[in-house]
């Protein structure tokens, strides 16, 4: 009696706790940035406050609920939301609250209102705090100098967020980045005469540890092909080389702005054409 | 100039040393001038109150202008009390450098007795407070390390001396706290006292947060938290966690306390660093939490909603009431470093200080300066208090409008008029003296305190006075805002028609002194009762 009972019981249970093991990818990405808001508060306070970015958060999940159900009339999985909220809520600084709220709005509204055959140009995010930092200069910065400087957290940063991207398979466009930016790095060096080591702190820093693996991966704002997604990682640390050749503190996040969309557009672009080339040739 | 390593940053480095301190040194009852020059072989100053709108400079005749001589380092600030209850105010010089305390020759001269007196050889310091921490009648001594102290900024062995972190940097100088022994001599009690930090110190002030008769000292960091330690008599404990002031590091500059809502209560203002577009740290002016007091103190940052939260790169800033309305206003300076005015050194300064720590603390690694500005050219505040929440901003209309790079505010009544005037220190610039001119209409009392049971320049001594049915508490300091002192005479603005109650004076020994219907427009001079 017992053996099958066994032998009835030992498939689900395997299947499950591989299930559990093997975390569904969609939560990959939030439990991460979580976990960096976490172990970089409790380690260093990272946090303007609980309150402005739970405002973040719950804000940008709002939005999302409700534009999802008015426009689509589903309901749509927070998790895209939740990274977004959380990465306001980090990247954004600023003494005021309504930033904040702001801020997570344009991100999720760019995602329903920004769209070209159906799809959402930029990265929320990187939409909500370009715009902010560029309007609203005296109310808003990004956060750019935080998580101690230490060498530690980064590094652990890095091992475990690129072993999730190379996970999700989009490693190489975070690879590709930061070699490019590397090489830019010295090369405006040797441009300017700064020190390499200034030139390349940025990367050791906290802040593009979320700008590299949260906002240039996110797979809804970026080219399909393999090669493409690293020609537009190229393409973003070149026009990062130019805005901070024009000393422009916001580099980066200019930088996927003005890339990210124009790639995809291209690749729509492209792809409209390859249907006639292909009837044509039939 | 610093050490050549540091060339290409020196600007920023040799970035302070501005400062003014106001004492009566010669106790002719007008308030003199005492001013800090950080240039290596410069003098510093002491303006002598003519008491005719004149001041003469008297630094070198009374020996104490020969401060910044090669290979002694370069003045930060300097800060005046009665260390010996001899009646007359010493002088307390703190430096990147050598310490040097002077005694005050009953006003004829001053005497260096810094070996005497047990300070230390040599310390990087940008803030100095006197006080008396525990009581005993005889004024003690902190003194906030910037740098560490094994640095000597002339002389580098390696240029590994920048901070570990531009938010979080625990490498900075170690802090005294020196206990007077009663004899000219003074013991480094800082360990035994539970004060064991290397924040980098820009800022101190003291004061009895908690009414327990004892002062607790508030230090506002560079690179990182502010620190709040309360007094416990035996011990100071920090609790700048627990009481909500030590959670958001900034860059904080200055400390003021001003009971800004006349209810006898300290409000406490931090200045930090806010640059349109770059970094929007904004000030801090703590507030106590209602129903919040003891040991159970909690503050809550309410600078934005009254409006003082955004003064540019800030530096000094000191409460007083400027316009004699009977509430408490707020002057601030600002400014870092205004050279070229189309080129700016915010980018570089953002980048490098993104950077791991290996970078950052190195100063090899920081892009050079050249000519560029970094917030230069700052429009300065003057924030009056409207008594109903909000501070209005009328720096250019009521005629505050250099540029300079202010650092050091420091206020008083330079012409016994019942009005406080401003003196500004600025970095590479003038000393400014801003004559305020007041509506007669509005009344004013001050009181000069001198200590006999407690210290005598009564440092610590509270003063709440009533009147018009309201109250409105200040404390005699030992060194406040941003490497600066003001007048130790109180000065209270009292408004239109003030209907005089009483003033209660607490004394640092604990005795309590009551004076009924204070004559309004005078200045009192109260001897502590034997």
């Amino acid at each position: 009696m017992s053996q099958p009972g066994k032998a009835m019981l030992a498939p689900p249970l395997a299947a499950r706790t591989k299930r559990w093991l093997s975390l569904d990818n969609r939560y990959l990405a939030p439990a991460f940035i979580t976990l960096i808001l976490v172990a970089g508060h409790l380690s260093y306070g990272i946090l303007e406050s609980y309150p402005r970015t739970g405002l973040a958060i719950a804000t940008s999940m709002a939005a999302e609920l409700v534009l999802g159900r008015l426009v689509y009339r589903k309901w749509p999985h927070p998790a895209s939301a939740y990274i977004t909220g959380i990465s306001v809520g980090i990247l954004v600084r600023s003494p005021a609250y309504w930033p904040y709220v702001v801020c997570s709005l344009l991100s999720i509204g760019s995602k329903y209102v920004l769209r070209v055959r159906d799809r959402h140009l930029w990265n929320p995010s990187n939409f909500g705090i370009a715009v902010m930092v560029f309007l609203v200069p005296a109310t808003v910065a990004t956060l750019s100098i935080q998580w101690g400087n230490a060498l530690w957290p980064m590094l652990a940063i890095w091992i475990l967020g690129s072993v999730i991207i190379w996970r999700v398979r989009r490693f190489h466009i975070c690879a590709t980045y930061v070699v490019s930016f590397l090489a830019f790095a010295f090369l405006r060096s040797w441009m300017t005469g700064s020190p390499w080591q200034a030139e390349i702190a940025p990367l050791t820093g906290p802040m593009y540890q979320l700008f590299i693996f949260f906002m240039i991966t996110d797979p809804r704002t970026t080219v399909r092909s393999k090669s493409g997604q690293c020609l537009v990682a190229f393409l973003v640390a070149l026009a990062e080389m130019a805005l901070r050749l024009a000393q422009s503190v916001y580099a980066p996040f200019y930088a996927l702005f003005l890339v990210g969309p124009a790639a995809n557009l291209a690749e729509m672009w492209l792809d409209s054409r390859r249907p006639k080339t292909a009837s044509a040739s039939a | 100039m610093l050490d050549h390593a540091l060339d290409h940053i020196m600007p920023l480095v040799a970035s302070m040393g501005a400062a003014v301190s106001i004492v009566d040194f010669d106790r002719d009852g007008w308030p003199d001038i005492y001013v800090c020059d950080s240039g290596e072989g410069s003098r510093n100053a002491l303006y002598r109150n003519l008491g005719d709108g004149r001041f003469k400079d008297v630094a070198a005749e009374m020996g104490v202008a020969e401060v910044n001589q090669p290979g002694t380092g370069v003045c930060m600030g300097a800060v005046w009390g009665d260390y010996d209850n001899d009646g007359y105010e010493d002088l307390l010089i703190y430096k990147w450098g050598r310490p040097e305390l002077f005694h005050n020759d009953h006003g004829h001269g001053f005497t260096r007795v810094t070996e005497q007196a047990g300070l230390p050889a040599w310390l990087n310091a940008n803030t100095a407070i006197w006080l008396d921490y525990d009581g005993d009648g005889v004024l003690d001594l902190f003194i906030g390390g910037y740098y560490p102290e094994n640095v000597d900024l002339w002389h580098l062995s390696n240029t590994r001396m920048m901070p570990e972190s531009f938010e979080y940097a625990k490498n900075g100088g170690r802090k005294y706290l020196f206990h007077n022994l009663g004899n000219g001599k003074f013991e480094d009690v800082t360990e035994k006292m539970g004060i064991n930090s290397r924040r980098w110190a820009l800022a101190a002030a003291a004061a009895d947060l908690r009414g327990t008769g004892r002062p607790d000292l508030f230090i506002a960091n560079d690179y990182g938290v502010s620190e709040l330690y309360f007094n416990d008599g035996d011990r100071f404990r920090e609790v700048g966690q627990q009481t909500g002031v030590g959670f958001a590091p900034k860059s904080g500059m200055n400390v003021a306390f001003g009971d800004i809502f006349n209810r006898a209560k300290y409000a406490i203002y931090v200045t930090n660093i806010s640059e349109d577009g770059v970094l929007i740290q904004g000030n801090n002016l703590w507030v106590p939490k209602e129903g919040t007091a003891g040991d159970g103190l909690r503050y809550e940052n309410l600078a934005r909603e009254l409006g003082v939260e955004l003064g540019g790169w800030s530096f000094g800033a000191q409460f007083g009431d400027l316009n004699n309305d009977g509430t408490l206003d707020l002057y601030l300076t600002n400014g870092y470093v205004s050279l070229d005015r189309k080129r700016n050194y915010w980018y570089d300064f953002s980048e490098v200080a993104s950077g791991n720590t290996s970078i950052i603390a190195d100063a090899r690694n920081w892009p050079a300066i050249e000519n560029r500005s970094l917030s230069g050219y700052q429009p300065k505040r003057v924030w009056l208090n409207d008594g109903a929440g909000k501070f209005i901003e009328v720096a250019q209309a009521v005629g505050a409008n250099d540029i300079h790079d202010g650092r050091s505010v420091a206020l008083a009544d330079l012409w016994n008029r019942g009005v406080l005037d401003v003196v500004v220190a600025n970095q590479r610039g003038p000393l400014l003296v801003y004559k305020n001119t007041v509506t007669p209409q509005n009344q004013w009392i001050e009181f000069e305190l001198e200590g006999t049971r407690s210290n005598r320049s009564a440092i610590g001594a509270q003063v709440t006075l009533f009147w018009n049915g309201q109250r409105q508490l200040q404390e005699v300091s030992g060194g406040s805002g941003f490497c600066a002192q003001n007048q130790r005479r109180l000065h209270f603005g009292l408004g239109k028609n003030p209907q005089m109650e009483k003033v209660v004076i607490r004394w640092p020994s604990g005795r309590e002194q009551t004076l009924e219907k204070p004559a309004a427009g005078e200045i009192h001079k109260i001897k502590e009762p034997a």
